[in-house]
């Protein structure tokens, strides 16, 4: 029977919750890496490692790695450093593909490791792109000083990849990081913009297992869809009760089907009106239905960050997300139904989930 | 031998540190470096990467006086690395 496990990145260290493919019963392990803030943790199929991107205040940014599930972890910064003098202030976001392991930072740029997590170098800083002298300008970093928010990785061309670079936008690949196109046509701003291909915030960008050519991506100001890998983008916001959002996911077997977690986009960026609720599209954004049972629907004052909602891909999929108030949500029906499977972590930044044999 | 002192933060995360240890080092940079051989990755986590200078909320005091990297160990310094208190 698998193990399905959850690696959940809070403020005060990682988790990580561990059932069967029943989904059910949860067990808690942590805090791992001690104690250290993460901001992301990934499992990578492939090696069976675990990652996570950590900064801590005292001791500097690292990436954690563990090769027995969590049990035990090592970390390693040789190399994540820039030697043009721009400070590295922190790790982000991390994705492992085709043997390596990238990690993105602030300042904005990308580090690459090929021996599991040991040794880190320089991939791309994305320089050369327009508004880049502007990202480089520590002055320019927006809140959160995510630099690179978002790496995504192509399962069958190694050297293609999609990098977000926080209220900028998303740029791909095809060269292994030589150079970068900006892939932000259609998008919507609010604000003015210095330059037509980007000054868009894009917040998080998924993509179809079942078609690579369907992406959907919620950014500062709206839902969108992609029928051409990224070329492009159609909004696809009406139906839903805001505009603004941070995360979410799609259906491991179906391309039209996707979730995401509308917030209020003031200052609180929480779900509105205090209720707690996911909206799930299963027609590619045509339409949108509220799923809230199970899920607190009275001072619920909910925010779900970027990277705090996750899917697994099980013939009948689950899928969760963790709150900046520490509760972990999980559907083990498609997110027909919800249940409470922590309600006491620290503030939670990550949430990803493995099956494992 | 300079006797040293480190945070609790730090020993966790490097197999067999200890929070006490006597180093035989001319400057503070120079005891960083023995420390890092021993324990590779060790001078990362108290000084900033590419730049030669302490982490912001590290400070060192060597015989009870505020240190940087360029400050002379004597043989029989004191050296008090001290992660920053503040936090929550």
């Amino acid at each position: 029977m698998s193990r399905t496990l959850l690696l959940v990145g809070t403020r005060k260290g990682l988790f990580v919750m561990e059932s069967d493919e029943g989904r059910r019963d949860w067990r808690l392990r942590g805090p791992l890496c001690e104690g250290w803030p993460v901001y992301h943790a990934i499992f990578d199929e492939a090696s069976g490692a675990m990652y996570a991107a950590a900064a801590s205040e005292w001791h500097g940014s690292a990436v954690w790695r563990s090769t027995d599930l969590g049990e035990t972890w090592t970390l390693s910064s040789e190399g994540l450093a820039y030697e043009d003098g721009r400070r590295l202030s922190k790790v982000s976001n991390l994705c492992a593909a085709h043997g390596r392991v990238f990690v993105g930072v602030e300042a904005p740029g990308i580090f690459a490791s090929g021996d599991g997590g040991q040794t880190w170098s320089l991939y791309s800083t994305l320089s050369g792109l327009p508004g880049s002298e502007e990202w480089d300008d520590p002055q320019n970093q927006p809140p959160g000083h995510l630099g690179i928010s978002a790496i995504m990785s192509d399962p069958d061309e190694r050297e293609r990849v999609w990098a977000i670079v926080q209220g900028v936008g998303l740029f791909e690949t095809r060269d292994d990081g030589k150079t970068w196109t900006p892939r932000n046509r259609g998008l919507r701003a609010d604000w003015p913009r210095e330059h037509e291909e980007v000054g868009f915030c894009v917040h998080k960008v998924v993509r179809a297992r079942t078609d690579g050519d369907r992406m959907f991506q919620q950014n500062h100001v709206g839902m969108h869809r992609s029928d051409d890998c990224g070329a492009s983008w159609t909004e696809i916001t009406e139906g839903l009760p805001t505009q603004f959002g941070f995360a979410a996911a799609v259906h491991p077997h179906d391309r039209d089907t996707f979730f995401v977690i509308p917030l209020d986009p003031g200052h609180g960026r929480t779900m509105p009106d205090g209720r707690a609720a996911v909206w799930r599209t299963r027609d590619a954004g045509s339409s949108w239905e509220r799923l809230d049972r199970g899920l607190p629907q009275d001072g619920a004052y909910l925010g779900v960050l970027r990277e705090g909602m996750a899917g697994d891909r099980y013939d009948d999929p689950g899928f969760y997300f963790g709150t900046s108030t520490g509760q972990v949500y999980a559907s083990a029906d498609g997110g027909d139904s919800w249940n409470e499977i922590a309600s006491y972590l620290p503030a939670i930044s990550s949430v990803e989930v493995a099956t494992v044999d | 031998m300079a006797d040293v002192h480190l945070p609790t933060t730090l020993t966790p995360l490097f197999a067999g540190l200890p929070r006490r240890l006597d180093v035989d080092a001319g400057s503070v940079d120079e005891m960083f470096a023995q420390l890092d051989s021993r324990w590779p990755g060790l001078r990362d986590r108290l000084c900033e990467p590419g730049v030669a200078d302490l982490r912001r909320h590290i400070h060192v005091y060597v015989d009870q006086r505020r240190a940087r990297l360029d400050t002379p160990l004597e043989q029989r310094s004191r050296v008090d690395v001290i992660a920053a208190i503040s936090g929550g």
